[in-house]
């Protein structure tokens, strides 16, 4: 064979040259033929080596040549692809190996490995018996002995089936290496509504096999914290530890278990009494709804019975920021992951100015994170939003306004009404400058303005996207299609009292999370119980909230005044609870840390909003709550929020939270 | 003495502790036990256990969970005069099985007690790796969620 390919690439120019001749004579012909016949003979003396009787031996000379050139050509092709395939594969199963060798410790051999992923891909491609590829050579032997690759584009269906198969049966000394191609459940997402699934569904469905996709490089891990209690660690260590300490005294990780809580993928398939496994650094990028499979990026494929969606967001940006080029965009951060709290309590570390942009949880919480920090640190904090105060679009504004000097009092420098017009870079320094003309000079820009849902699956999938509020379109109970589910930021449900809507709030993962994990294994339920959120800006102001807190919404307030018992602190440390939701449902990390003592009370005016109850209103009826320095009452308000009765006389309705007790 | 102020269509009610003292008049619907809606607690209204309540953390769902469940189960069912003394057996697997995993469950003396959820509110030392809450013994915590204030 290597003989006849040497002697074809010999011939192949003259093949190639003899080829185009003909084309052109074949053209010329075609062209010539149309017009004056005296040109002909001339052409013909040019291009027609002989006349008449030796046309006949030409032509078919010329015949062959060219036949013999369209076999080569096809076959260069089909070697060549088969070569692509044999190489990918090859690179794709490096990593397994790798993986294997870093853990196991004792595997199967790697060339053995790769010659399986060839023989699999030799298997698939259309051209070539076997036998004329030297890498081939194994592929009898190697087809009974080594588990299939699984992220082999070709070797998925019945070929990698029987093979892996065979391995399981014959193998059971020897780890499998391959990925689950199977996972009953499969959950997209590796947050928090990903893992209130994956207990739901352990929970209710006894040895159920449960595997998270995400695309980060960590595990599960609660948010909250990184924007609050992180930041007020005294351990210099805290980046990379990830633990904090909550009122109670009692320390724990931002990670909601530990990596022993969970079996690898590997051991997903034979795991007795199945268990959760979490697959990291991997993105579904494909999803095959009638096929009841999705794709990742590394071109492996992952069937299920029964799919979340959890793919929450990613942060937005302004577009002016986007716009203006790396100096900017280096000096700017996004606020979400574990990632992003580490790089910027470094940058925090070594600027003298940080800017936040925008005005809501996010962008408050952090700049009061930042101005206590710059107490010690001498750093200036500046943060800007369009609205009159801070989170001018939750709080009715004479709430709104007595939390922005709150928050002036964390020491940062709070500019409001403030619209960026443009960022440039300048001597190593940020210039923004906002519409009305104010120029702010920083070092380093946190933009927190919003979050955009991730919808990426949804045209593979063939889901709706709701154009409202952004996010999948899913039912009262979460559900999307037929075995999908969405539950997270990502969900844009139904909520049989409110309304339908889209929340983003940690609580609401937790609890949609655990919904669509019990629908899942076939609870049916719709979203009731309600979800809430809470927030603390300094020592002296916390607040927990429950349903469509908007600041647009007529609101009724009833206020006490606030004593020094009054504060977050002090709420947990007397119900011994070390997180507030914890008297809700599960562990969520939430109050400040506070310094020990409370800052002085800040003079009495008249209307001092310490602590009391806020209603919002939507036709008369109550579609929201604020327990403003009131706490451990959520049970209540969620009450309320269910009846969804018309009170005449709201006074009435806020006695029931007994506000001035502690 | 309450006053009250407009400010645009927010309504601001300032009031002292005499203007709440009588009791509310509001009304509010009475709850269905059986909501099949609701959250429910620990023991579900047809006396079954339910394994999702967030009061039991993860104890029910991690790798030690089967074992749990099985321990538990025969505890609730127990009919014997002290109660779940037929268990010892299950509760031993579990043991067993929770020892192999120390960092996610913090080894105590008292493991094998029968009192498993208010233990495991016990056992949630300065660790704190699971989710269970600190709040006082769980059975009583979740079903009062849905009861009205009085």
């Amino acid at each position: 064979m290597l003989k006849c390919r040497s002697a074809w690439g010999k011939l192949a120019p003259f093949a190639r040259g003899a080829a185009t001749l003909q084309r052109q004579n074949v053209t010329r012909t075609g062209l010539t033929n149309g017009r004056t016949t005296a040109r002909v003979p001339a052409a013909h003396m040019a291009t027609w080596p002989a006349g008449g009787g030796q046309n006949h031996l030409y032509v078919l000379l010329v015949g062959a040549t060219c036949v013999g050139g369209a076999i080569y050509a096809y076959r260069t092709v089909k070697g060549d692809q088969r070569r692509y395939q044999e190489r990918i594969a090859e690179i794709s199963s490096r990593p397994h190996r790798r993986a294997k060798e870093a853990t196991a410790g004792l595997h199967a051999e790697p060339p053995a490995q790769e010659v399986v992923a060839t023989a699999v891909a030799e298997s698939e491609a259309p051209v070539d018996p076997p036998s004329e590829e030297p890498d081939a050579r194994s592929a009898a032997p190697s087809e009974t002995t080594q588990p299939p690759q699984a992220d082999e584009p070709a070797a998925e269906e019945a070929p990698a089936e029987t093979l892996a198969e065979e391995a399981a049966g014959r193998d059971s000394a020897q780890p499998s290496p391959a990925l689950p191609w199977h996972a009953p459940y499969l959950l997209i997402g590796g947050g928090t509504a990903s893992f209130a699934a994956a207990r739901s569904i352990r929970a209710r469905d006894p040895g159920a096999r449960v595997l998270i996709v995400t695309d980060e490089a960590d595990l599960p891990y609660m948010r909250p914290p990184l924007s609050k209690e992180l930041w007020f660690s005294d351990d210099p260590a805290v980046t990379d530890t990830l633990r904090f300490k909550q009122w109670n005294g009692k320390e724990r990780s931002i990670y909601f278990q530990p990596s022993s809580f969970y079996i690898t993928p590997e051991e997903l398939s034979n795991a007795e009494n199945g268990g959760v496994a979490v697959l990291t650094s991997k993105k579904v990028v494909h999803m095959d709804v009638r096929g009841n499979k999705v794709k990742l990026d590394d071109d492996a494929e992952i069937s299920y019975d029964k799919c979340l969606i959890a793919t929450g967001g990613v942060p937005r940006n302004l577009q002016v920021l986007d716009r203006a080029g790396d100096e900017v965009k280096s000096r700017t951060t996004l606020f979400r992951k574990i990632d992003d709290f580490r790089s910027l309590d470094k940058v925090s570390r070594n600027i003298k100015s940080i800017t936040v942009i925008g005005g809501g949880f996010l962008g408050s919480e952090l700049a009061c994170a930042l101005g206590r920090r710059s107490q010690d640190s001498g750093l200036e904090v500046i943060q800007m939003f369009p609205e009159k105060g801070n989170m001018g679009k939750v709080l009715p504004e004479y709430l709104s306004n007595w939390t922005t000097e709150k928050v002036k009092t964390e020491g940062v420098k709070v500019i409001s009404e403030a619209l960026v017009k443009s960022v440039t870079c300048k001597d190593d320094q940020l210039e923004i400058k906002l519409k009305d003309g104010r120029l702010v000079k920083t070092d380093h820009i946190v933009a927190a303005v919003g979050l955009e849902p991730n919808v990426d699956l949804a045209k593979s999938a063939g889901l709706e996207v709701d154009s409202d509020f952004g996010g999948y379109r899913v039912n009262a109970e979460l559900q999307a299609r037929s075995n999908i589910w969405v539950a997270g930021d990502a969900a844009c449900f139904y909520d049989i009292r409110l309304g339908r809507r889209r929340v983003e709030h940690h609580d609401h993962a937790v609890v949609s999370g655990r919904l669509a994990g019990e629908n899942m294994t076939g609870a049916n339920k719709p979203y009731w119980h309600q979800s809430m959120f809470w927030s603390d800006l300094g020592p002296d102001v916390g607040y927990e909230a429950i349903g469509i807190v908007d600041s647009s919404l007529p609101t009724v307030g009833v206020f006490a005044k606030a004593t020094a018992k009054d504060t977050p602190k002090a709420a947990t440390e007397k119900s011994g609870t070390g997180i507030r939701s914890e008297s809700e449902t599960e562990d969520v990390a939430s109050s400040a840390a506070a310094p020990p003592t409370p800052a002085p009370a800040v003079a009495a005016p008249k209307d001092d909003y310490g602590k009391g109850v806020v209603f919002y209103l939507r036709d008369k009826v109550v579609v929201g709550i604020i327990l403003w320095n009131v706490f451990n009452r959520m049970p209540i308000a969620r009450k309320i929020i269910k009846d969804g009765e018309e009170h005449a006389d709201l006074n009435e309705v806020a006695k029931l939270f007994n506000i001035h007790e502690d | 003495m309450s006053y009250c102020r407009q400010e645009g269509k927010d309504r601001i009610i300032f009031v002292t502790k005499e203007d709440h003292e009588a009791p509310s008049n509001a009304e509010l619907i009475a709850d269905d036990p059986h909501d099949p809606y609701e959250e429910q607690g620990l023991i579900l209204p047809n006396g079954d256990i339910n394994w999702n309540c967030p009061c039991l953390g993860g104890m029910a769902s991690g790798p030690c969970g089967s074992q749990f469940k099985e321990a538990f189960s025969c505890f609730h069912y127990s009919k014997e005069e002290v109660k779940g003394s037929e268990c010892i057996d299950h509760f031993r697997n579990m043991q067993e099985c929770m020892q192999r995993y120390p960092e996610l469950y913090p080894q105590e003396e008292d493991k094998e007690s029968s009192n498993q959820p208010q233990e495991k509110s016990a056992s949630d030392s300065t660790e704190g790796h699971s989710l269970s809450p600190q709040t006082d013994p769980v059975p009583v915590s979740s079903p009062t969620e849905n009861q009205t204030a009085t």
